[in-house]
């Protein structure tokens, strides 16, 4: 707990239940499958896939952070601001990719107009 | 042999001793960990620098005078607006404020004796030696032609010059300001004295921290960048070069996404220095506190949503763009917010118009313009027309001359006294502040006008009707140049000439005022009391020791003819 760290010296070690862990542990499978559904799934509209999958993703390495990271146990601005860097993170592949995603098909058009001009 | 090493918390000194005088010898400096000497060797570093920087733009403009070929060829042509643009950006803005002034000030301003972690700040000066060495290396070498942003597929496939060299100086240089941020951070965090709540610390701290946290979160992206370029370049690898399956688009999300942010860590330690001079010349609280404090914040978190709008004409696509441009636009709700603020604190102020307040005042002025000028660019119909303009080069310019610079030289002036101990010239110094205002428009002015005619940046050549503009640049530039060289003379000689500074000669509140000028080795002699900072009854000038003095210290209110130092 944080008075840890103010009232009785470092101490680095936290008893974290089973239950937890496990909780946790089963969090993160569930989100893995939910990605892979997400990945291949022709119901969701062109580009949000990116969205879903990092947002998932950006979630579990809060749940990485928080509770194997022991953050939770830290003090509440130090977890957030590590919990935003995985944020910006996501932000800045989400759109790098999502940007890159929207114009890929003219690139393929065009090597394929290269590849039929050299035929 | 003795050892010259000096000890950030040593107290072997005599009480009579300040940091300047306490030991002497080169390996005193060389190796010292006392915060103060590695901010004055920041301030020699970064003014070189800054010199360095600003003779390639003379001589730039110099070429300019005619729109024909002049006295440098096309390459070199190249070469100097390349050189320029890097050695400002990486070697002054960005180290400046927070390696001099921050490193100087924060430490003294939170009343503690040092940073959180001296070495790391020592180490931090050296990295930015070993970045700047690296690029006068290929300086000297080669030259650099690929602009101060490194595109790619220029950078990679097709400059003869010694790219690699320069990105790792500048790979070297962002270590050097993260090692800054991180030590600013943990001592905000961490140092702060009893009392010293947040929300009573002085706005100069929150724009360090603000910075702080985006050099730390900004910075590795741009290591990363670098690296891969390099990677490319040498080795071949596929990222960035379409005929290896790479991207140049993505090589420009990589750089803006550090590079935007950048902008912030240039010109949020500016609005600092802004709010304590503003407050201090008004003889007045900072108008709207948490307003500023929260904007800042706002400001470092909203600037690393926006860097798509460096690349509206690069070819990036519509839906990311239309995203970017509208979160361009919300990063102007938080600079207006301070800039409302400084104006409603300067009312019904009783102003002073020292030198540092002329620099203020000037900063508020080619501030609003920069800003207001980066919504024609954030704005997509307008932007096709400007981009890559001469609009964009003045737009620039006036956030980060107009803004970080004169900011800066406004705090230099500001904390001279304190970080020296004389007090300079002030009348040179408000002339100097007059001529680099009026030749910064100058030279800047005719730069918008020009560009939204359509005279591209970045071109050896230019047709004729811009010649009249080009003129009129180069000589506010050579103005400028003079002004700024002014106002370096006014402080160097105050060094020999100056009287010595007392403690407190502008009236300030914060804590940096409380110690004597320069300050002790250890920066105080005794506990400074913290109050509010931007209480400014809680001081008042004392005849005789001609200093301001805390509330309480001086035995009899001070009869009103009496006139403070800087009157």
């Amino acid at each position: 707990m944080s008075e840890h760290h103010e009232g009785h010296g470092p101490s680095f070690s936290h008893a974290m239940s089973p239950a937890i862990l496990l909780g946790v542990f089963v969090a993160l499978i569930v989100l893995t499958v939910v990605t892979v559904v997400v990945a291949g799934n022709p119901l969701i509209p062109p580009g949000f896939d990116i969205i879903v999958a990092l947002t998932i993703a950006t979630i579990k390495g809060a749940l990485v952070v928080l509770f194997f990271m022991h953050m939770i146990y830290d003090k509440p601005l130090n977890a957030i601001l590590f919990v935003f860097s995985l944020v910006f993170v996501a932000l800045f592949l989400g759109f790098a990719i999502s940007d890159t995603d929207q114009y890929q098909h003219r690139i393929e058009e065009y090597e394929y107009g290269q590849i039929e001009q050299a035929s | 042999m003795t050892s010259h090493v000096m000890p950030a918390h040593s107290d072997s000194h005599s009480s009579a001793d300040n940091y300047l005088t306490a030991s002497k010898g080169f390996l005193s400096w060389a190796m010292t960990l006392d915060h103060k000497r590695i901010g004055l060797m920041y301030l020699i570093g970064t003014m070189t620098a800054m010199f360095i920087g600003g003779f390639l733009a003379l001589l730039l403009r110099a070429e300019h005078l005619s729109g024909t070929p002049g006295f440098v060829s096309h390459d070199t042509y190249n070469q100097l607006f390349t050189l320029h643009g890097a050695i400002m950006v990486f070697l002054f803005i960005i180290p400046s404020i927070p390696g001099a002034l921050g490193n100087f000030i924060l430490p003294v301003m939170l009343g503690a004796k040092d940073v959180a972690f001296p070495r790391m700040n020592l180490c931090s000066f050296y990295l930015w030696v070993f970045g700047a060495i690296f690029f006068v290396g290929a300086l000297l070498t080669t030259g650099l032609d690929t602009g101060w942003t490194f595109y790619t597929p220029y950078s990679t496939n097709t400059s003869q010059t010694n790219v690699v060299l320069a990105t790792l100086g500048a790979f070297i240089l962002g270590f050097s300001s993260i090692f800054t941020g991180l030590n600013f951070i943990v001592t905000i965090h961490t140092m702060r004295p009893p009392g010293m709540t947040w929300f009573r610390m002085p706005l100069f701290l929150w724009s360090l921290y603000a910075t702080a946290i985006i050099q730390v979160l900004a910075t590795p992206v741009l290591g990363i960048t670098l690296l891969l370029l390099a990677a490319e370049r040498m080795f071949g690898l596929g990222i960035f070069d379409p005929k290896l399956g790479g991207d140049p688009v993505l090589y420009q999300h990589f750089f803006w996404f550090y590079s935007h942010p950048a902008v912030y860590i240039m010109i949020l330690p500016g609005m600092g220095i802004i709010s304590e001079l503003i407050s201090t010349f008004s003889r007045k609280a900072i108008f709207g506190y948490r307003f500023i404090a929260f904007s800042s914040m706002a400001i470092a978190l909203l600037g690393f949503l926006v860097w798509g709008h460096h690349m509206f004409a690069s070819g990036q696509s519509e839906m990311v763009t239309i995203i970017f441009s509208a979160l361009t636009f919300s990063v102007s709700i938080p600079s207006a917010i301070k800039v409302f603020n400084w104006l409603a604190t300067m009312y019904k102020g009783s102003i002073v118009l020292a030198t540092p307040m002329c620099y203020a005042l000037s900063f508020l002025f080619l501030f609003t313009i920069g800003g207001l000028t980066g919504l024609f660019l954030g704005a997509l119909a307008t932007d096709i027309h400007l981009h890559d303009t001469y609009f964009v080069v003045a737009h620039f310019h006036y956030v980060m001359m107009g803004g970080t610079l004169v900011a800066f030289v406004g705090g230099l002036f500001y904390w001279w006294p304190k970080m020296t101990g004389k007090m300079y010239n002030e009348f040179w110094g408000q002339i100097s502040a007059l001529i680099v205002f009026v030749a910064f428009n100058l030279t800047f002015f005719p730069q918008f006008v020009m560009g939204s005619r359509g005279m591209p940046r970045r071109y050896y050549n230019y047709l004729p009707e811009f010649q009249v503009y080009h003129v009129l640049s180069t000589i506010g530039a050579f103005l400028l140049g003079f002004g700024l060289l002014l106002a370096a003379i006014v402080l160097i000689t105050s060094l020999f000439k100056g009287r010595k500074a007392p403690a407190n000669p502008w009236g300030a509140a914060t804590l940096e005022w409380q110690c004597s000028s320069p300050p002790p080795l250890a920066n105080f002699e005794k506990t400074p009391t913290v109050g509010n900072p931007y209480d400014m009854q809680s001081v008042v000038w004392d005849p005789d020791t001609e200093s301001f003095v805390r509330r309480g210290e001086v035995p009899i209110v001070p009869d009103e003819s009496e006139q403070p130092a800087h009157a």
